[in-house]
């Protein structure tokens, strides 16, 4: 192993290849900021480029450069304007964004690279020790498996149903739900609920929903609400330079970074699961396992709220390469595209690739290191002026999140329908906002949705019926586990207002 | 039915047009065509997507075609940019549009009002043929093996496939039982979302089989992973000779996914011999054998007349089997 490694460093450490690390993370950074471009259409982009390259070594390697780096830029939009552009990125605005907002944009952003930096690397040294083992275990999983990790991963919720709000969370899951039935699904023929609308048979846009939930809302509340944002003003942006993070904040997010890095890696090797789910389950078992006095933190700029889901995103990421470099199965869209790349370079992936060419086995590995390790050194410094953003005054920073709002809807499917959903989602949304129900529960049911309901019919017709739920042990300890993931923080809650009252009885 | 017969006389010219360049196209191309608009009727990244520009890159790049844009529009499987090209048709003389297998589906099953006959069709370019495939550890050795234990126990053989239940892989799949004499309505059809999470269904053993696009199962079965039991080609396919086709072993089933090009309905005759010469052209061209080899292509060419003849042939076997198996 130690002779791959070596031959895997003297590949990377090459100036043409550390040129094109740099070059590629800077890429995928900038290009991964705009929200509707996300790391598949990036690396779709560049892999022409890398292709010409030819010696498939430099081309592995400015693509894993280009995928970090489009990874990074995506937490970005999600933490500056609350535009998250790929599902994965949606958890880290839930604290990320408020974290910004309150002027400590910096840090938010500091945690969010050296997370990534730490899920990334962790994920890079398990994948060099354990894929060849992993590799059975990505094929344990059935539909019924996927099915019951999708209902862990709905779970989430309880993460933001504080006192009173369970109801509401559990309401706006379901519209989400609702909302991912629209249009052709994978397992039907037919449309459903298209009212005919030709535009509407793929469904709504992933991208479109995050914009009308997240982005869109934020800006009309920032023009309704002019008191609300004191960031925009401009008088805060000396306060952004401030990225440093205390010793006493690097001390409480350690432990989540290690646990997520770790989880978010095992939850990436299974194919179709991914940096997503991984992001989700992250933030809500944090949250669940934090002492109560952090808990009511979460949803509020948590600093432990943006490390649990980028830690496990980017470790979810190079898990994801597990399946695909040690069988061949690209377990996301992101893999599918860098299969089609490694074939085109004549490498093909499967169990034969570690014994037949370890040094393109090892040069990936290293290179994803690389990729992250550049990535920090990259950003770090640039941090305070990414974050300069934020100081722009508000009456040019509004149009701005409008413009690559709406930008982002647009791009991926030069589909103007795309724009009036966009348009008329964002009102509701902003209602619902007034209304203070939580739109985070909404978009999860959206994303989580289609994932839940296709292996749930695949598992019931493998099955004919519901009895995969008893014949599978796995699926009912993993559905047992996501009660006691809604039930837990309830109960405590329940509990610790019983002894509240208990005091005052006393008293 | 006017517009048919225009279309074989102005399909004649162009054969000849294009026999003409290609000869032209070994030695040095010339510019066949300023400039093309691909109209994708999906959004960026998909097949579509890849196949158009692919389309572009080489016929650019090789001198054939001066220069390519490119219009993402998505929408309706497909359905808003056969609308856009058919009501636009007066403006649209330099569009191309990209499809596949799917219109002829997708048309069939009412997804959108037009079908192929609707547009001009130019040519089919590239294809992939269709695949059965086992685990390699299986018991199923071959076709029999898997028609056998299909009858045997109708229920313990699932098939999975990466399209809807009623698309594409769902349609081989059922071909060939029905070509077996088993019933392929008794077949259990297991959909995934894509290709990879198909193939990962049958390596953790959810499923027996599955039915799936040829260039997709030939790396897994290079690897040693899966076993090929038939293939839909008529004769075995270069790429992978290992993996023999349907027809060698009794099973009278052939089966193309294809990719072409359609233009406006009304395109002017001399337009379309250009564009079918400068495709016509574009085979011969090392740029075309980069971008081919690339993304795991195979040339499957059928100009003009030839598609239109194949377009017909396709849709009657899908509109037959889609009716027996009570999707249309």
């Amino acid at each position: 192993m130690f002779e791959g490694i070596m031959t895997g460093l003297a590949t990377a450490f090459t100036f043409t290849n550390i040129m094109m690390v740099i070059g590629g993370c800077l890429i995928g950074t900038f290009i991964g900021m705009l929200p509707g471009l996300g790391p598949m259409s990036i690396i779709a982009i560049m892999i022409p480029v890398a292709i010409t390259i030819g010696d498939p070594s430099t081309a592995l390697i400015l693509l894993a450069g280009v995928y970090y780096g489009a990874v990074f830029g995506g937490s970005t939009s999600s933490i500056l304007i609350n535009a998250p552009g790929v599902a994965s990125t949606v958890a880290t605005s839930f604290d990320g964004y408020p974290l910004a907002r309150s002027g400590q944009a910096g840090k938010a952003l500091t945690v969010a690279a050296i997370s990534s930096f730490a899920g990334g690397s962790i994920g890079a040294i398990l994948l060099m020790i354990f894929a060849p083992m992993l590799a059975s275990v990505a094929l344990l999983f059935h539909s019924s498996e996927y099915f019951a990790l999708m209902v862990v991963g709905l779970s989430a919720i309880a993460a933001f149903a504080g006192t009173g709000q369970v109801a509401k969370a559990l309401l706006m899951t379901f519209l989400g739900l609702i909302m991912a039935t629209v249009g052709e699904g994978v397992l039907f023929n037919m449309p459903r609920f298209t009212m005919g609308i030709m535009d509407l048979q793929s469904g709504f846009g992933f991208i479109t929903l995050a914009m009308a939930m997240f982005a869109l809302p934020e800006a009309i509340y920032l023009v309704l609400d002019p008191g609300r944002s004191k960031t925009g003003d401009g008088e805060d942006g000396g306060k952004i330079t401030n990225l440093r993070i205390t010793r006493q904040e690097a001390k409480s997010i350690a432990p989540v970074i290690g646990r997520q890095s770790l989880q978010g890696f095992f939850i990436g090797v299974l194919p179709g699961a991914g940096a997503t789910i991984a992001s989700f389950l992250g933030y809500a078992v944090e949250r669940n396992i934090a002492p109560k006095e952090e808990q009511e933190q979460f949803g509020k700029g948590a600093i432990k709220g943006i490390a649990a889901p980028e830690s496990a995103n980017n470790a979810a990421c190079t898990g994801s390469f597990v399946p695909l470099l040690t069988l061949g199965i690209p377990g996301s869209g992101t893999t599918a595209i860098l299969l089609g790349a490694l074939i085109a370079l004549n490498v093909s992936p499967g169990p034969r690739l570690m014994v037949d060419e370890p040094q393109i086995f090892w040069a990936v590995i290293i290179s994803m290191y690389l990729g992250n390790l550049v990535l920090l050194i990259l950003n770090l410094p640039l941090i305070p002026y990414i974050a300069k953003v934020l100081a722009v005054p508000r009456n040019f920073l509004i149009p701005f999140i409008l413009f690559f709002t709406l930008m982002g809807a647009y791009i991926g499917q030069n589909n103007a329908t795309e724009l009036l959903l966009l348009v008329g989602f964002g009102i509701c949304a902003t209602i619902l906002r007034f209304a203070d129900y939580p739109l985070a529960p909404l978009l999860i049911g959206f994303i989580l949705g289609p994932l839940l309901e296709n292996n749930f019919s695949r598992a019931m017709q493998l099955y004919d019926g519901m009895g995969f739920i008893w014949s599978r042990p796995m699926t009912l300890g993993l559905l047992i586990f996501a009660v006691i993931l809604v039930v837990l923080p309830s109960y405590r809650a329940r509990r610790a207002r019983a002894r509240a009252e208990g005091v005052a009885d006393g008293d | 039915m006017t517009r048919m017969n225009v279309t074989r006389r102005v399909m004649m010219a162009a054969t000849a047009a294009a026999l003409s360049f290609g000869g032209q196209a070994a030695l040095a191309a010339d510019q066949v065509v300023d400039s093309i608009h691909f109209l994708i009727p999906g959004g960026a990244g998909g097949g579509w997507d890849g196949t158009a520009r692919g389309t572009g890159e080489a016929l650019t790049k090789a001198g054939l075609v001066g220069s390519a844009s490119y219009e993402n529009m998505s929408g309706g499987g497909g359905g808003k940019a056969i609308g856009y090209l058919i009501e636009n048709a007066d403006s649209q003389h330099g569009t191309m549009m990209v499809n596949s297998t799917p219109i002829v589906i997708r048309s069939l099953t009412g997804v959108f009002p037009q079908n192929f006959r609707d547009l001009t069709l130019v040519a089919g370019t590239i294809g992939d043929y269709a695949a059965l495939v086992v685990p390699a550890d299986s018991d199923i050795q071959d076709l029999s093996g898997l028609i056998e234990a299909f009858k045997a126990d109708p229920n313990g053989v699932a098939v999975g496939g990466g399209s809807v239940p009623g698309g594409m892989d769902h349609l081989v799949a059922a071909m060939v039982m029905e070509a077996a004499g088993a019933d392929p309505i008794a077949m259990k059809y297991v959909p995934y979302d894509g290709g990879g999470a198909t193939m990962a269904g049958l390596l953790s053993g959810e499923v027996q089989a599955v039915s799936t696009g040829f260039s997709e199962a030939v790396e897994l079965a290079k690897a040693g992973e899966v076993r090929i039991i038939g293939v839909t080609a008529d004769e075995r396919v270069d790429a992978y000779p290992d993996a023999p086709t349907m027809k060698e072993q009794g099973n009278d089933t052939s089966f193309v996914n294809w990719r072409g090009f359609f233009a406006a309905p009304g395109l002017p005759e001399d337009k379309l011999a250009a564009y079918q010469a400068a495709l016509e052209a574009m085979y011969a061209t090392p740029e075309w054998s980069e971008v081919r080899d690339r993304n795991g292509w195979v040339d499957i060419h059928n100009n003009g007349d030839d598609f239109r003849v194949f377009l017909e042939g396709q849709e009657q076997t899908i509109g037959d089997l889609m009716k027996k198996l009570g999707f249309l």
